[in-house]
């Protein structure tokens, strides 16, 4: 190992016993000493700079980030922690707190940003929409000086993947900045392409880093905040509590509560967080795969460094309930199936979306029959990623235990079921049974650190569940402010999720009001934007009194009309034109007080 | 059904604004299915009971879900008497708002079940369109007044039927809550004379009235608080002898309640009716115990002061002496079934409904097959008091179309039921009913085949025996009128009754407290062999249990005070 220059925080003479009493040490006895003396310093109860640096104008080193679910949040401290490893200096920051008129002066910028999809239109994730307008937008600066590289994030299973992505990439070139790292676009599976990307990345940065003399930290990294235990890679084998069905017979849906134990995982949430599952697929779907494709489940298959017995790939390594358009591509050009191979041009893009939405693995084998080997069937499907929830608990209530609600997403086809992997799977548990799961934090879905500010909830079907953590939590710490909840599903008699609770809560004051849209049981459907407008004089003075706005749930239609009826609200009660409400509404998303979890 | 579940009830209508209580406000609220504890109390005069599915109250629970509240609704039919156009539009109601059932009750009229909150206005207001109504169906009120549908008398029928729609018009409450609550009628302001003969608070408990026309006590006269035996002579109505104070409801407890017989006062003729009536209800409205609904009933009234107290009350009011009761002679309380031709050569079909639910079952398409009927009957149709209805005036000619709709939707039941099966009576109980301990209408296609059997292997498969049975004490089957009854106790255990007569004027006894089935049949099954072998000739299985002193019926007015007179 290479001896790093050394900041001049030491003394000369102590300078010279340290690089005598290293010299030498293997690296086992090198990361001894450093934690030994880490524990020195910790010991003397100086306070420990914070691990991740305020943001700062001139930091050599920018990563930028907006992210809707948390996963191009989680990649990017991934990759700065990584950075800060390599000894250079970092500065990480969220999109909406990111000062746009430093652009200019950025010489080096990573940005992590996913794409997220409402009907036909891409989205940027909420904290990033200032971002993404203003580079969009006229006032974006020429950036000659600027080196940058993109990982963009996105679902290939929705027409435009990674559009968001693609779009600042473009951008930022456009503007004259230097493409330092080709884009990443990473699909559900994250880390297959974001794990390569952040190697190139890191590389340029510390070449370029480097040759600019910037100073260098040494690599201690005991010093760092331990990596907590329970991980997307290292998940906890929570134990199932509960799993029960929460709409009654007759319902259309099926929706569950789920109770799982966290008991000694050491994992906290707060209420707002997401609880991410490793699914399992159902052993039934991987046998009529396999019979299909006639290939023999107890064949090995060596992929990405790992050897596993093919029907243990397919039933918890690899996707199987969401088609790709890569694996069409490739299912297309094994088969020389000309109907699909023609979906996959330009002009088919609606038709391919379909086809992506409504068909599973085993329809797509079935339709278009084609030969596969085992190994070139293992490379070619999505590895399987976690499925995140919304917590529908708090902490201060259920102590170790971690609520989900679930709905259990299944339809028919033909004389079979198909499902969705996650909620078949947590819908399958029962009592005793372990479920992998560890935490997605959500800092853009908070309650109020002033519990004495009102709070209105928009959070029909399962959007409810964390609207069930949040007056949980805010009964339980006696907050103050009142608790608005807006709800719907289609039939108040069978579909009414946790009413049992929300009348207790009314009872209790724990909720100020509760306004219901039940959409079929009148003939003219009602949802819940109608109840906002119903209510929008209320709605409107809560809001300028202070209280907080949440969205939980359907992305593609619901969150859309709530976010039209709030616009309309703002009109018709504030008396605002279009484009002041529009600003009215934007400068209440950057205060943090309407914050949307939708998906 | 009875109501005793609150101690507050008389100061719920007292504070209720003549029954307006905050139905609309609950009705408006959409977080639940279910109205506040207080209007329930009051829905009921208004024809509906809150209720909910009994036997998804514990999933639900667990589903995080409230009750499944739902609602029953009662029309008000004075008589039974309804046209084909009302018949089709009941149909409409139940088939698109309820769950797909009509019922006949043992107070000859429709009751729906499974109404959704949401749907409860248009069918309340539904209902009214159709020259009918649902207010006071249920509650402390005079509620549906019942008349014989003797089908022979056609004439008396015919005037019957119209001095039970005048009773029925005439003792209706008053208030104006049930057209703004119902029908969009303007609020108007409250005013304490909105109800001139009930008042702020109504009666102390449900009052019934029923007019029955000899040789048939089809209605059970002497269940009623209030019965009319009509007295027809020369195919002439004469009058009406006045029977008070008969009622089913018993129960357990503190201060025990028991079932009793009306007893025959005097005699009114026509145009004294609406009068004797009205003061017999003012009487009770007076009277009546409001500290104890469960010693509230007219019943305790008068066994509290004695029939000759009532009687001098009564004739003080009407500022003349009653005329002695006339003669008169009951034969049965059933109904007869198949086509009988009455006066002037119109035809009547009685048609076996059991325990009076009209639903469309596999082979029996009742509810399709009279609603079929319905489109090309001419006449009337009556609901008996005994479940059953009747396809009254009915042409010559037009029988034999109707006789293939009753066969082609599997409703001639009648031509091959059992004795027993012919005349059976049974409430409604789980799993809607609030009140029910024991299944009643689900349990009659299990127990009847089993005591069918019995019946046949004792030569008695033909035998009419009138089996009641109920699911709770209250009595809307008129258990303790039954040659055999069973009263739930429990879920799968009933108290076995024995000893009724065969036309409603003997009161039954317990035989088995706290039975299970196998008991039951057991001891049924002795019984039989019993009366097969020694019975007299003509005699009922009712009597012949009394005669054998197997139980021992109470004597009439058992609890009544001395010095009352009979006119029976």
């Amino acid at each position: 190992m290479a001896t790093q220059p050394l900041p001049a925080v030491l003394p000369a003479d102590k300078h010279r016993l340290l690089v005598e009493m290293t010299r030498g040490l293997d690296a086992q006895a090198l990361h001894w000493v450093s934690g030994y003396v880490a524990g020195l310093a910790a010991a003397t109860a100086a306070p420990v700079a914070p691990v991740e640096p305020e943001p700062s104008t001139g930091a050599p080193l920018t990563i930028l980030y907006g992210s809707q679910t948390g996963n191009a949040r989680r990649i990017a401290e991934e990759f700065a922690r990584r950075l800060r490893d390599a000894g250079l200096p970092v500065r990480l920051v969220r999109a909406d707190a990111y000062p746009v008129r430093e652009l200019k002066a950025e010489r080096l910028l990573y940005v992590v940003i996913s794409t997220h999809s409402t009907g036909d239109v891409i989205e940027p994730p909420d904290d990033a929409r200032d971002f993404v307008e203003f580079l969009t937008g006229k006032r974006a600066p020429r950036l000659p000086e600027l080196r940058y590289a993109v990982l963009a994030l996105g679902d290939s299973s929705y027409p435009d993947f990674c559009g968001i992505g693609r779009l600042v990439d473009e951008r930022l070139a456009a503007l004259g900045g230097q493409r330092i790292v080709d884009r990443g676009d990473a699909d559900v599976d994250i880390d297959s392409i974001a794990a390569p990307w952040t190697v190139s990345a890191l590389d340029q940065a510390r070449a370029l880093l480097a040759d600019a003399g910037t100073p260098r930290l040494a690599t201690v990294t005991p010093l760092h905040r331990a990596a907590p235990k329970v991980s997307r890679e290292a998940p906890f084998a929570a134990e199932v509590l509960t799993n029960q069905r929460i709409v009654a017979r007759g319902s259309g849906k099926d929706v569950r509560h789920i109770e799982l134990l966290l008991d000694g995982s050491g994992l906290r949430y707060e209420p707002g967080d997401a609880l991410a599952v490793w699914p399992v697929q159902d052993p039934a779907l991987v046998a009529t795969i396999l019979e299909e494709l006639k290939l023999p489940g107890d064949a090995e298959v060596e992929c990405g460094g790992e050897r596993l017995a093919l029907s243990r790939w397919l039933t918890e390594r690899r996707e199987l309930t969401a088609l790709t358009r890569p694996f069409v591509a490739a299912h297309a050009g094994r088969g020389g199936h000309a109907a699909l191979l023609e979906l996959l041009e330009p002009p088919a893009r609606q038709r391919l979306g379909e086809l992506l939405g409504s068909l599973q693995l085993i329809d797509l084998l079935r339709r278009y029959p084609t030969d596969w080997d085992a190994v070139s069937l293992v490379a070619a499907l999505r590895p399987l990623a976690p499925r995140s929830y919304s917590i529908a608990s708090s902490q201060a209530v259920v102590g170790d235990e971690v609520h989900l609600t679930v709905a259990h997403w299944n339809f028919q086809s033909g004389t079979e079921e198909r499902w969705g992997v996650a909620s078949h799977y947590l819908a399958g548990l029962s009592a005793g049974d372990r479920a992998r799961v560890f935490l997605e934090p959500n800092e853009r879905f908070r309650l109020p650190a002033d519990g004495k500010r009102d709070i209105i909830m928009i959070g029909p079907g399962t959007g409810v569940a964390p609207f069930r953590a949040f007056v949980q939590e805010r009964a339980a710490t006696g907050a103050a402010g009142r608790n608005w909840l807006f709800f719907g599903n289609p039939h108040r008699r069978t579909d009414f999720l946790y009413q049992l609770e929300w009348q207790q809560a009314r009872r209790r004051g724990e909720l100020a009001r509760l306004d219901v849209a039940f959409s079929r049981d009148q003939d003219a459907k009602l949802y819940v934007q109608h109840r906002l407008r119903e209510h929008g004089g209320d709605v409107y003075d809560w809001i300028q009194g202070g209280a907080h706005v949440y969205v939980c749930g359907d992305a593609d239609r619901m969150a859309v009309d709530v976010h039209q009826a709030l616009l309309a609200i703002a009109v018709e009660h504030g008396g605002h034109g279009a484009d002041a409400a529009a600003a009215w509404l934007d400068d209440l998303r950057k205060a943090g007080r309407y914050a949307r979890d939708v998906y | 059904m009875s109501d005793n579940e609150s101690p507050d009830v008389e100061r719920i209508k007292r504070d209720s604004r003549h029954l307006r209580g905050t139905i609309a406000q609950g009705l408006a609220d959409p977080t639940t299915g279910g109205i506040a504890e207080r209007d329930k109390t009051l829905l009921k005069f208004h024809g509906s009971y809150q209720q909910d599915d009994r036997d998804v109250r514990d999933e639900r629970r667990r589903q995080k879900l409230e009750p499944d509240h739902q609602f029953m609704v009662r029309a008000r039919l004075p008589g039974g008497v309804l046209t084909p156009a009302q018949w089709l539009a009941f149909d409409r109601l139940a088939t698109r708002y309820g769950s797909g059932s009509l019922r006949i009750t043992t107070r000859q009229t429709f009751q729906l079940h499974g109404v959704q909150k949401q749907h409860l206005k248009p069918v309340i207001a539904g209902i009214s369109q159709l020259q009918a109504s649902t207010i006071a169906a249920c509650g402390d009120v005079n509620r549906n007044v019942v008349a014989s549908v003797n089908p022979l008398l056609s004439a008396a029928h015919a005037q019957v039927h119209d001095w039970a729609r005048r009773l029925s018009d005439e003792f209706r409450p008053q208030t104006g809550a049930y057209r703004e609550i119902w029908l969009d009628g303007e609020p108007v302001a409250y005013t304490e004379d909105e109800e001139p003969l009930y008042g702020d608070v109504y009666l102390p408990r449900k009052f019934k009235i029923g007019i029955a026309i000899p040789p048939v006590n089809d209605i059970d006269v002497f269940a009623q608080d209030l019965g009319y035996v009509a007295i027809v002579e020369g195919g002439h109505l004469a009058g009406f002898d006045i029977a008070v104070g008969g009622g089913m409801g018993a129960a357990r407890g503190e201060r025990p309640t028991y079932p009793e017989l009306a007893d025959t006062i005097g005699f009114v003729t026509p145009d004294q009716l609406i009068a004797a009536t009205h003061h017999t209800i003012a009487i009770q409205r007076d009277f009546g115990d409001r500290t104890d609904r469960m010693h509230a009933r007219f019943k305790y009234t008068i066994d509290d002061r004695g029939l000759p107290w009532l009687r001098e009350e009564l004739e003080s009011r009407l500022g003349y002496r009653l005329a002695p009761a006339r003669a008169y002679r009951f034969e049965h309380n059933g109904d007869r079934f198949g086509w009988i031709e009455g006066d002037g050569g119109r035809w009547h079909l009685t048609l076996l409904i059991e325990s009076g639910r009209l639903a469309d079952r596999r082979d029996r398409r009742w509810l399709t097959g009279m609603r079929e009927i319905a489109r090309v009957h001419a006449g009337e149709f009556r609901l008996t008091c005994n479940q059953n209805v009747i396809i009254a005036n009915v042409a010559a000619g037009e029988r034999a179309a109707i006789d293939a709709l009753v066969a082609a939707h599997g409703l001639d039941d009648h031509r091959r039921a059992s004795g027993i099966r012919r005349d059976v009576l049974a409430c409604v109980a789980l799993p809607t009913c609030g009140l029910a301990m024991a299944e009643a209408e689900r349990y009659v296609p299990e127990l009847l085949p089993k005591l069918e059997a019995m019946l046949a292997r004792h030569g008695l498969r033909d035998e009419p025996i009138h089996l009641r049975i109920s699911g709770c004490p209250n009595g809307c089957s008129r258990p303790f009128l039954g040659e055999i009854a069973l009263v739930g106790r429990a879920v799968g255990r009933y108290e076995l009754r024995l000893g009724a007569d065969f036309a409603g004027e003997r009161l039954n006894a317990c035989l088995l407290e706290n039975a299970d089935e196998a008991a039951i049949l057991q001891a049924l099954d002795g019984l039989f062999a019993n009366f097969a072998e020694r019975r007299q000739p003509g005699e009922h299985f009712g009597d012949f249990v009394a005669r054998s002193g197997i139980v021992t019926p109470p004597p009439r007015r058992a609890n009544r005070p001395a010095g009352g007179t009979s006119g029976s």
